[in-house]
């Protein structure tokens, strides 16, 4: 889960991480009580509403209150503004670049820094970015934090502070099961002093459950995805108008590809997983059916997954309500014929192979 | 031979009074899979299947001579069995557990390692060296013995290209899913460099995904350790741009990830990659 720039600070609070003084402005009432100049900054789940114009300088209380209407509500790459954060605005003598997140093939929690900050670390060339990776089982040691620190020809009192930091955000991002947090412009002040100006954490869903603190807000999110979620059931909209109900994420991804090859264009991922459960196939189906594909392309592989089973989900959902799309059936494995005959029945068009499928689900789309 | 598992393996079930657990250690036993014991706190004495239930590993690796578990517990206990195993003395540990939180797969991976033990997955429909064992959640119907070996990153879409190799009457030697998630304990080197080293094993089938760099980090190291022919599917290669963490995912990726650096570093690592599942039998044994 992604947090806020605004609950992320919270967090570096609890780990004694100093940022700006700011708050949460919901109404204009809210903006009194910060010293001038101040920032307000849209509260929105991506990067780059700096260049969006989501993030504003404000001079007096009535620049402010312009400044904020200007924000609340602005649409930032898909994303409607429904927070501001105004925090004072603070003198920078260095800036930073601080993460860490998981190094995928080394399995191992992965510290940059750089004192290239501020600047989109993307264009950064990678001999000006130190890394070290931490052994998860001893967990952050000082040769760790000394070895990145060496590297940035810091003064003695700047080096304690970012060391520092260093070592508080490291527990936090294990305590907090993080997949990334990352301060961009972590700051150096005229008086040695280190401050984050930023805040991006991810926090791992799969370990929500031991962060009842945190709220879980699925902003990023549609409503069917949203309502999908809730059912557990694996539901992605995207450009395209087919529907593509499979199961397992590698399958239903095969099929998109499959697709695309015959110009068709995937419009929902859904993604039944290891589930015959005929309600759960049940709700599945009625999610997609609420998506409006032009074309639904089924694609089953029964391992321990019954063909049957499934299939006997879907003839529940179109005999009870009726389909008002093409659906194309692929079934393959356990019980596959019986499940082809329920489908026939249910006035399906069955095919044979994923490339037979694919290509009469995209023809079928596109002829629409 | 095969790789990382044969007949020999004595394996200790944890989670194995649960409907899954019940119904896979049938699976597993009608396959052949020697299920020697199984875990569940609080249950010691009971039996599924013939096999006896102990309260803990320790108590089922001293009684049984179990050396290999399968993991089946719910995602919040998942560590704990792992450590639990590992500790018991057990040598090979198959995770089939989803959703377990990544710092906690990064410690029983790191664990294992210090073990000095084989860890498969997490997440993942486990191994199955066809003719000798099967540990884990697969298809039992679907594989045939024979000389291609299978590693995997997916579930389903991997059972849709063994079904399809056996279709064809090319078996295989063993298949291992190595699970779908960023933290897994044997990534594809691994995988490679057992199949180069089976005797058995004549060629190799790769099975990826969009995400990490596993594909491309298998491809340079096919370059410069595997001489047995190696083919390739990808899944995902339409996919959007997936998650991207931040910046810092990007600046490890430094664009690699997506499906097309993949597929440009198996070509040229010179394996033979499938456009669709159901081709790859088609091209091994065009091949090989």
């Amino acid at each position: 889960m992604k947090l806020f720039e605004y609950q992320g600070k919270e967090l570096f609070g609890k780990y004694d991480i100093a940022v700006p003084n700011g708050k949460l402005v919901n109404s204009k009432k809210d903006l009194s009580g910060l010293k001038f100049p101040f920032v307000l900054k849209a509260q929105v789940p991506i990067g780059g509403r700096g260049k969006a114009g989501g993030i504003k300088v404000a001079e007096s209380l009535n620049d402010a209150k312009e400044k904020f209407s200007q924000i609340m509500g602005m649409n930032i790459k898909g994303f409607t503004v429904q927070k501001v954060y105004a925090e004072e605005k603070v003198e920078i003598k260095k800036e930073l670049y601080l993460s860490i997140t998981l190094d995928r093939t080394k399995r191992m929690p992965l510290i940059m820094i750089s004192g290239k900050g501020g600047m989109d670390i993307e264009s950064v060339p990678d001999d000006k970015i130190f890394k070290e990776w931490v052994n998860p089982l001893i967990g952050i040691q000082s040769f760790n934090i000394r070895s990145v620190i060496s590297k940035l020809k810091l003064e003695r009192e700047e080096a304690k502070g970012i060391s520092k930091t260093i070592s508080r955000i490291y527990k936090m991002f294990r305590e907090y099961d993080c997949e990334l947090v990352e301060i961009n412009p972590l700051i150096i002040r005229s008086d040695g002093s280190t401050m984050a100006l930023d805040s991006k954490v991810v926090i791992n869903d799969d370990a929500m459950f031991r962060h009842s603190d945190i709220v879980p807000e699925l902003v990023d999110l549609t409503t069917l995805e949203k309502d999908a979620k809730g059912k557990g059931i694996t539901f992605i909209q995207l450009d395209g108008d087919i529907g593509v109900i499979a199961n397992g994420a590698g399958l239903t991804m095969a099929t998109l590809d499959a697709l695309t090859y015959f110009k068709g264009a995937g419009g929902v991922f859904l993604d039944l997983g290891g589930t015959d459960d005929p309600e759960k196939v049940k709700q599945a189906f009625e999610l997609m059916k609420k998506a409006k594909p032009s074309v639904i392309f089924l694609n089953l592989f029964g391992g321990i997954t019954k063909c049957d089973t499934v299939a006997k989900g879907v003839q529940a959902v179109i005999s009870k309500e009726g389909i008002d799309c093409p659906v194309i059936t692929r079934i393959k494995g356990m019980n596959e014929d019986a499940a082809k005959d329920i489908l026939k029945d249910a006035g399906l068009i069955t095919a044979t192979t994923l490339q037979d499928a694919a290509q009469k689900s995209s023809d079928l789309a596109g002829g629409k | 031979m095969a790789i990382f598992v044969d007949e020999k393996n004595k394996v200790v079930v944890q989670g194995a009074t649960g409907h899954q657990g019940v119904f896979h250690i049938g699976e597993m036993l009608g396959f052949g899979t020697k299920v020697v014991a199984g875990v569940t706190p609080g249950k010691a004495g009971q039996e599924i299947h013939g096999v006896p239930i102990f309260n803990n590993a320790n108590d089922a690796v001293v009684e049984t001579g179990a050396d290999t578990s399968l993991v089946l517990v719910p995602a919040r206990f998942a560590k704990d069995a792992v450590f639990e195993a590992l500790d018991a003395g057990v040598k090979t540990v198959v995770v089939i557990t989803e959703n377990i939180p990544f710092h906690d797969a990064m410690e029983f991976v790191h664990y294992a390692k210090y073990k000095d033990a084989v860890l498969i997955g997490p997440n993942c429909p486990g191994i199955a060296s066809p003719g000798k064992t099967k540990i884990g959640i697969l298809p039992g119907s679907i594989f045939l013995e024979g000389n291609v070996g299978v590693a995997s990153r997916s579930g389903t879409l991997t059972y849709e290209i063994v079904n399809s190799l056996s279709e064809k009457k090319m078996g295989q030697s063993t298949c291992v899913g190595l699970g779908g998630d960023p933290i897994i304990g044997t990534p594809f080197i691994d995988a490679l460099d057992a199949f180069e080293k089976d005797k058995e094993t004549k060629a190799v089938v790769l099975v990826g995904e969009i995400g990490g760099t596993a594909e491309e980090d298998a491809a340079e190291h096919i370059i410069e350790h595997i001489d047995k022919p190696v083919f390739a599917f990808i899944a995902g290669r339409t996919a959007p741009p997936g998650k991207r963490m931040g910046h810092a995912g990007a600046i490890i990726a430094r664009g690699k990830g997506t499906a097309k650096s993949k597929i440009k570093a198996f070509e040229k690592a010179d394996v033979k990659i499938a456009q669709f599942p159901t081709d790859i039998a088609d091209l091994v044994e065009k091949y090989s």
